[in-house]
């Protein structure tokens, strides 16, 4: 007997049709991963699963859940089913759990709810629950407040949230997706054992192929609200006949064409540099602890070539970046670029630019393309020729026209190739891409990592490419640098990191990576 | 949103049509005070007093005898000149220094604009004008003065908590990274995305000005005699409320009516202005 059904599933928003024909079904103790694109319709079809759809959407076709269906109960029932038949794992965790609450409370609220039980059975039950999820309460007591959890540790909250009553069904959008590697890996193991140990299904939900085929039994691709193919995770990469999974694929794996043009000569030197931050007072009048962001690092930088900066969230990698940048500066330590400190001479900061993660958070909202492009001839003192802001535009395959237009007017994609229009705008000789890819759907990524490469050669640029995820790096860099806690830890060529590892962590790194099949 | 479509769901907003057409009866009745009033305000008739609303008096006529709907007309410039100052003050000084204090959070710049925002919001703002009035004499510029001095912690803290956020932008980022410094950040990229709520804080200040006024001439310490004010108009009723109760009922009304409007054109200006409420359905 199959969990979930959903049989020829049609969604429309406000009478634009977002599903078409969406038929998919997730057995007891089996993993069904749903991949898509950005808009393909795959937490939708999640949510219609539960009955959380947005106002004005009209389902139609048949969704089962343990025999039962769901399109025809009512909200009654379905509150009922919600929880304790269908659990649900959220991509944030920091925005899926209530910051004032304590996370015994979370957890044990479902239990209350749902089965009236008293409030300390509730609370004893919540307390298995979380060392079920590897919280065990000698460790993380039930009255902690999530934000004295880290990402993982939240997260492994919010699935215990959504198992405490033993639901049949578990749906996690993009469960991993907020996380860094070793983290992630973490969470997908614990999210099988789960599986197996309650005999639960789940039905994951995630943009990356590569964490899909690694746990899922089968996997269903999306596009445009359409299945496009259902195949067995385990042979998917051999038997996938549709041309967009094998687009998928594609990109996936994608290799941009580099040609070497690097030049023995170093653009960059980062030159033992230190940065504290001060912490909040302990007491009234005691001195401000420290804590040292960025610890001794140094390396080189030579002129085009691409490095890569690889590290986990809070390794530092952010805070070297501002003081590379000139933002903040550094106790201990020099950066120089071509020469010149960056600190004392801040002219040189004209040769290096910033691309940043966030397509929609780098734009000033209320500017035209044409300002936000021409933002950095600040530096040089006088206004962007209308002829600069073409070809800027031009060389990110955007066209002269869209200058006129506001940010809010393209999509993810474009976006980055306008920020990188705006990086290039004024020549510099050093970009760098912090984050720059991270929040692309692959096959865009792609097309920006071949962008990247072309741009390269045509004006002779140097990258310093700043990420925590290593398939991205591996495609683009010459060379690695791994950073954590502060510290570089290993360097060398792209081919030595991967290949031959010699630090433990970056070791640990590479394991916890995903892989595509091969 | 293109203008056009930001017009077309100005006039679906209930609020800001009904709002509006309140706020604009009453600009429209001052402004034509400017040049035509029914009677002369100044002119005293103690043989028509205290008539009730009729033809030739609509509002009715005061103890001595000065027609209520001219009084009310020309009270209603008072309001909105006071109004408008207070809140260009309020604005002119407070918006800088929520921008100053957010450029530079943390530092004792920042420590010194909000703690001096804070002691100012200490004192109500009644007090504040009784102490310059008591200083400086009751006049129509003191309480706009202290009116004024009221709305600077106002703005001045609005700013800075909707500037603060705007700051952990990476396009704030990418600006210094072009060599912007804190001034034109501020000028550039933080006050645009915060006119919204300035503009909608405006038209509240604007209405609360307006009671602020009323309240100050209603204790004899804004606009003087023979100027007509709500205010006073309120406090000459108030021995004859029994004998001629229209004489409180319609500055009463003026009161309520144009703080009313205001408040609805501020609420739908909010609906319209955010695009999270914005794009909910009705």
């Amino acid at each position: 007997m199959t969990l979930l059904d959903i049989h020829n599933l049609a969604l429309s928003i406000h009478g634009t049709p977002v599903l078409k024909g969406i038929s998919l079904d997730v057995a007891p103790g089996e993993v069904c991963g749903v991949i898509g694109e950005s808009g393909s319709g795959k937490s939708l079809t999640a949510l219609s699963a539960m009955q959380l759809l947005p106002e004005g959407s009209d389902c139609s076709g048949r969704i089962t859940v343990a025999g039962r269906d769901v399109l025809s109960m009512r909200e009654a029932e379905i509150c009922r089913m919600r929880g304790a038949d269908i659990g649900m794992v959220f991509q944030e965790p920091m925005t899926a759990l209530n910051p004032v609450q304590t996370i015994g409370h979370q957890v044990a609220e479902t239990i209350l709810i749902h089965e009236g039980t008293s409030r300390s059975e509730a609370m004893s039950r919540a307390a298995e629950t979380l060392a079920r999820c590897e919280l065990p309460q000698s460790r993380f007591p039930l009255d902690r407040y999530p934000q004295e959890l880290s990402g993982g540790q939240r997260q492994r909250v919010v699935i215990a949230i959504a198992i405490a009553l033993g639901p049949k069904l578990l749906i996690a959008d993009e469960p991993t997706t907020a996380l860094d590697v070793t983290t992630q890996a973490e969470i997908l193991s614990l999210l099988r054992r789960l599986v197996e140990e309650d005999a639960m299904g789940l039905m994951l939900i995630s943009h990356d192929l590569a964490v899909v085929t690694g746990l899922a039994d089968d996997v269903v691709i999306m596009k445009d609200g359409e299945v496009v193919e259902r195949r067995a995770a385990r042979t998917l990469h051999r038997d996938m006949t549709h041309p967009y999974t094998k687009a998928l694929f594609e990109a996936s794996g994608h290799q941009p064409d580099r040609t070497e043009s690097r030049i023995e000569e170093p653009l960059l030197k980062v030159e033992s540099v230190s940065r504290d931050y001060l912490l909040p007072r302990r007491s009234f009048l005691g001195a401000h602890p420290k804590m040292r962001a960025v610890d001794d690092v140094r390396f080189e930088i030579r002129r085009g070539e691409c490095v890569g900066l690889v590290g986990e969230s809070g390794c530092g990698k952010s805070t070297l970046t501002r003081a590379i940048l000139g933002l903040d500066p550094v106790q201990e330590g020099r950066i120089t670029l071509d020469g010149q400190d960056v600190f004392a001479e801040p002219d040189v900061r004209r040769k290096m630019q910033v691309v940043f993660q966030d397509p929609f958070g780098s734009f000033n909202p209320r500017h035209r393309v044409a300002r936000l492009v021409s933002e950095p001839f600040h530096r040089l003192n006088r206004a962007a020729t209308a002829d600069e802001v073409d070809e800027a535009l031009t060389s990110v395959g955007l066209a002269p026209e869209d200058k006129q237009k506001y940010i809010h007017e393209f999509s993810g994609g474009q976006r980055q190739r306008i920020a990188i229009a705006r990086a290039l705008i004024i020549r510099p000789e050093l970009i760098i891409l912090d984050e720059a890819v991270s929040a692309l759907d692959v096959s865009i990524r792609a097309q920006i990592l071949d962008l990247l490469a072309d741009l390269s050669v045509t004006y002779g640029l140097t990258y310093l490419f700043i990420t925590h995820d290593l398939t991205v790096v591996r495609s683009i860099a010459d060379r690695i640098l791994v950073m954590h806690a502060g510290r570089i830890v290993e360097q060398g060529t792209t081919d030595e990191v991967f290949e031959a590892p010699r630090d433990a962590y970056t070791r640990r790194l590479l394991d916890a990576a995903p892989k595509l099949p091969v | 949103m293109t203008e056009e479509a930001l017009f077309r769901a100005a006039l679906r907003s209930r609020n800001l049509v009904v709002g509006n057409l309140l706020a604009a009866a009453f600009a429209i009745g001052a402004l034509l005070s400017l040049f035509w009033t029914p009677y002369d305000v100044t002119e005293l008739a103690i043989a028509t007093r205290l008539q009730a609303p009729s033809a030739i008096h609509w509002f009715g006529t005061d103890h001595f005898g000065r027609d209520i709907l001219s009084m009310i007309m020309v009270g209603a410039q008072t309001s909105i000149a006071v109004a408008i100052v207070a809140v260009g003050i309020g604005m002119g000084v407070g918006v800088p220094l929520g921008l100053a204090a957010a450029a530079r959070r943390g530092s004792l710049l920042d420590e010194t604009i909000m703690r001096g925002n804070d002691l100012v919001f200490a004192f109500p703002s009644l007090l504040i004008a009784i102490m310059i009035t008591t200083v400086f004499g009751p006049s129509a510029l003191n309480a706009i003065i202290a009116i004024g001095i009221f709305n600077i912690p106002v703005f001045a803290r609005l700013t800075r908590g909707a500037a603060l956020p705007i700051w952990t932008r990476d396009y704030i980022l990418s600006a210094r990274v072009s060599g912007k410094g804190p001034v034109r950040i501020s000028v550039e990229h933080i006050l645009p995305n915060v006119t919204n709520l300035l503009i909608v804080q405006g038209t509240i200040q604007f209405s609360l000005g307006i009671l602020a006024e009323a309240a100050l001439s209603y204790v004899g310490l804004g606009v003087q005699p023979p100027t007509p004010s709500w205010g006073r108009m309120l406090a000459d009723s108030q021995t004859l409320i029994a004998i001629a109760p229209h004489m409180a009922m319609f500055p009463g009304f003026a009161i309520l009516l144009t703080v009313l409007g205001l408040n609805l054109a501020g609420d739908g200006l909010r609906d319209l202005l955010d695009p999270r409420i914005r794009n909910a359905p009705p």
